[in-house]
């Protein structure tokens, strides 16, 4: 018996990719953040060598619209420099070149010009609309957060009883209806059919002629605005916090430490906000940071249902103009706001629970 | 000799057997309603768009004469924007969608399970390697990088669609399938197999595999889902130049031609928000039925 657990470790080691990476990889937090740089590396390879070596490659297709667009007065060459300053790409070096200037270029946060202005830097368009995309996936992801882990919890204390039975069977249906639907769904009713919300008012991040500040007027039209994707934010995400609350809730009753708390003779609000909530929340937390990273890279269907000026707006529109270094940098700009999000997950995850830290690594 | 006859079962044993897994889950299924509504709900949305099709004609010419008309016996769910019959279009455009999900669970079901076993078996840097390439595709913004990658590819058919969906799915059944095929490693079956030298192709596709049934088929149903979700949300936004009808593009008129802001228009945006979300709700539905199934630990609760 012995000898096969002892053969079975064995291999384990020996099948380890910790082990190849040293001592380096073992820490927990080097771990994330190597994932981390891993991933923007890739993503930003990606869509260099997608826009670069594509056949019929947004570059060459550029070069020869502006070729068609100045009637034969500019020369290829010129064209082609005037293409490459767009894209932030020197076009006459070796493709290898390229990737290094691009990269370069990324580190300096020099991500091109949009297609449209020569004036307007990817980075100034991003941080126009950043922040409302992050603002309202933000406040909605809270709400349900907070909503869902109470109801949750309520639900497992209350088991088979009437609300247990609604919460997890509501959370699983409006859970599993895709977030767009239920954008449209809101436009439909409340919007059209039942004229309870004045859904063209509510476009945009902000009524026009509105100066930012930390005014009442502000703030409320800011809410107003966003009130939508906010809710639909919420709907989308609350039935997934009540069902995994719900079943970490009834894995952590049946718990020894909660019938020792119990033998102890502490009181039933102690037990169920110190021993079984703190327990059963600690997984949700990490998810709710993932969550905040996938929801802004997913917002934009809900944006643009909506018309709400955030990011995902922003892509779409960039799309159909074929704005490709807007593009480029979006795509970026949402992959590292994902990659943060997950490594603060993994960060907090390590600090919540010290088991993790000394077993090396929150995987999972 | 005799005893290899023996060893390999005929075609009707097979098929006996087949049948007795079958009533077997059946009647596993049978005692969750939700899972039962699940299978039911997906066979008929699979007969509706698989089967039906060959017996209602297709009718796609305009009649402006009856725009958005209400519901009646003539047109079941009313009329869209250029006077056909809505209930019609519901008929005809399942079958892309369903193809495109079907198929793109099946291309990251294939690389999960042959990039997970190699991962496994191997070991080592490919293992490394491998790994890291899987969490660099979890933590991709899945939804902004297929809108990018359609802006840029422009997938002109149904089967590009799929493989691209493809591409960005497989990551979470490839660590299932590692972490399972490194536990099974040590069972006494494999090493029971690994001394008759069966071979490792043997040893994976006949031992291992089915042993992890389970995890594929849920991980299948979950890839539906996840496909479903993100072919019509860029079918929606416009992004796949695809003609005829389905219930994505649906969806993309309604938005487009308006037919969102006519008050009568509730049934042709209603019909396709329906069949879209009553398609996810079965597969959700089946499989959390499965996962309960599979895993009698968490049965009963």
């Amino acid at each position: 018996m012995t000898t096969a657990v002892a053969a079975k470790s064995q291999v384990r080691t020996a099948m380890n990719p910790r082990r190849y990476l040293g001592d380096a990889w073992r820490h927990p937090v080097a771990r994330a953040v190597i994932k981390a740089v891993l991933t923007i590396w890739v993503t930003t390879t990606l869509t260099f060598f997608l826009i670069r070596l594509m056949p019929g490659s947004p570059v060459e297709l550029k070069i020869d619209e502006l070729i068609t667009a100045s009637g034969g007065a500019l020369s290829y060459e010129e064209a082609a420099a005037l293409a490459s300053n767009l894209f932030a790409i020197d076009l006459s070096a070796p493709v290898h070149e390229q990737y290094l200037s691009f990269v370069w270029n990324l580190l300096h946060l020099d991500l091109g010009t949009s297609f449209l202005s020569q004036s307007t830097s990817v980075i100034s368009v991003i941080l126009a609309v950043l922040p409302w995309t992050l603002f309202s996936v933000g406040v909605g992801l809270l709400l349900s957060f907070t909503a869902g882990i109470s109801l949750g919890l309520l639900a497992a204390y209350r088991r088979n009883s009437l609300l247990d039975h609604l919460a997890s069977t509501g959370g699983s249906i409006i859970s599993s209806i895709p977030n767009y639907l239920l954008a449209l769904l809101i436009v439909l009713f409340f919007g059209i059919q039942l004229r309870l919300l004045p859904i063209t008012q509510m476009r945009g991040s902000m009524s026009p002629g509105m100066h930012p500040g930390f005014t009442l007027d502000f703030i409320g039209d800011v809410l107003f605005h966003a009130a939508l994707p906010i809710s639909v934010y919420f709907l989308a995400t609350i039935g997934h916090w009540v069902l995994s609350m719900r079943s970490a809730t009834l894995a952590a009753l049946e718990e020894d430490y909660v019938t020792a708390a119990r033998a102890r003779g502490l009181s039933d609000g102690r037990i169920r906000n110190a021993y079984v909530g703190r327990n059963a929340v600690l997984p949700l937390v990490t998810q709710f940071a993932i969550n905040i990273g996938f929801i802004v890279g997913g917002a934009a269907i809900i944006e643009s249902i909506f018309v709400y000026q955030g990011i995902g707006l922003r892509l779409l529109s960039a799309v159909t103009q074929r704005d490709y270094p807007v593009m480029q940098g979006i795509l970026l700009m949402t992959t590292i706001s994902v990659v943060v999000a997950t490594l603060a997950a993994d960060l907090l995850y390590s600090k919540l629970d010290p088991r993790i830290g000394r077993a090396g690594g929150a995987s999972g | 000799m005799t005893a290899v006859a023996i060893a390999r079962p005929t075609i009707g044993e097979r098929l006996a057997h087949l049948w007795a897994t079958t009533a077997d889950f059946l009647r596993l299924l049978s005692r969750r309603p939700i899972g039962l509504l699940g299978l039911i709900g997906i066979l008929f949305f699979l007969f509706l768009a698989f089967v039906a099709p060959m017996f209602v004609p297709l009718q796609n010419t305009p009649d402006i004469g009856a725009i958005y008309v209400s519901p009646s016996w003539d047109h079941p769910l009313g009329t869209d924007f250029q006077g056909r019959d809505v209930l019609n279009q519901i008929v005809y455009g399942g079958r892309d969608i369903l193809l495109v999900a079907v198929l793109a669970a099946l291309f990251s079901t294939l690389i999960a399970i042959t990039f997970g076993s190699i991962a496994a078996t191997l070991g080592g840097k490919v293992d490394t390697a491998i790994l890291a390439v899987t969490d660099v595709v979890l933590t991709l913004p899945q939804l902004i990088v297929l809108i990018v990658v359609a802006a840029i590819v422009r997938p002109q058919t149904f089967v590009v669609l799929a493989v691209i969906l493809a591409l960005l799915q497989w990551a979470s059944l490839l660590r299932q399938i590692r972490s399972q095929i490194l536990s099974l490693k040590e069972r006494d079956y494999v090493e029971a197999a690994r001394s008759l030298d069966l071979g490792l192709f043997h040893i994976i596709f006949r031992e291992m595999l089915p042993n992890m049934r389970s995890y594929i088929v849920i991980h299948f149903i979950q890839a539906m889902t996840a496909a479903m979700y993100a072919q019509v949300g860029i079918i929606f936004l416009g992004l796949v130049p695809v003609s005829g009808t389905n219930w994505g593009i649906m969806l993309y008129f309604a938005q487009n031609q308006g037919a969102l802001f006519f008050r009568n228009s509730i049934w042709y945006i209603l019909s396709p928000i329906l069949a879209i979300a009553l398609v996810q709700l079965s597969l959700v539905f089946l499989a959390s039925a499965l996962e309960d199934i599979f895993n009698p630990r968490l049965r009963g609760r």
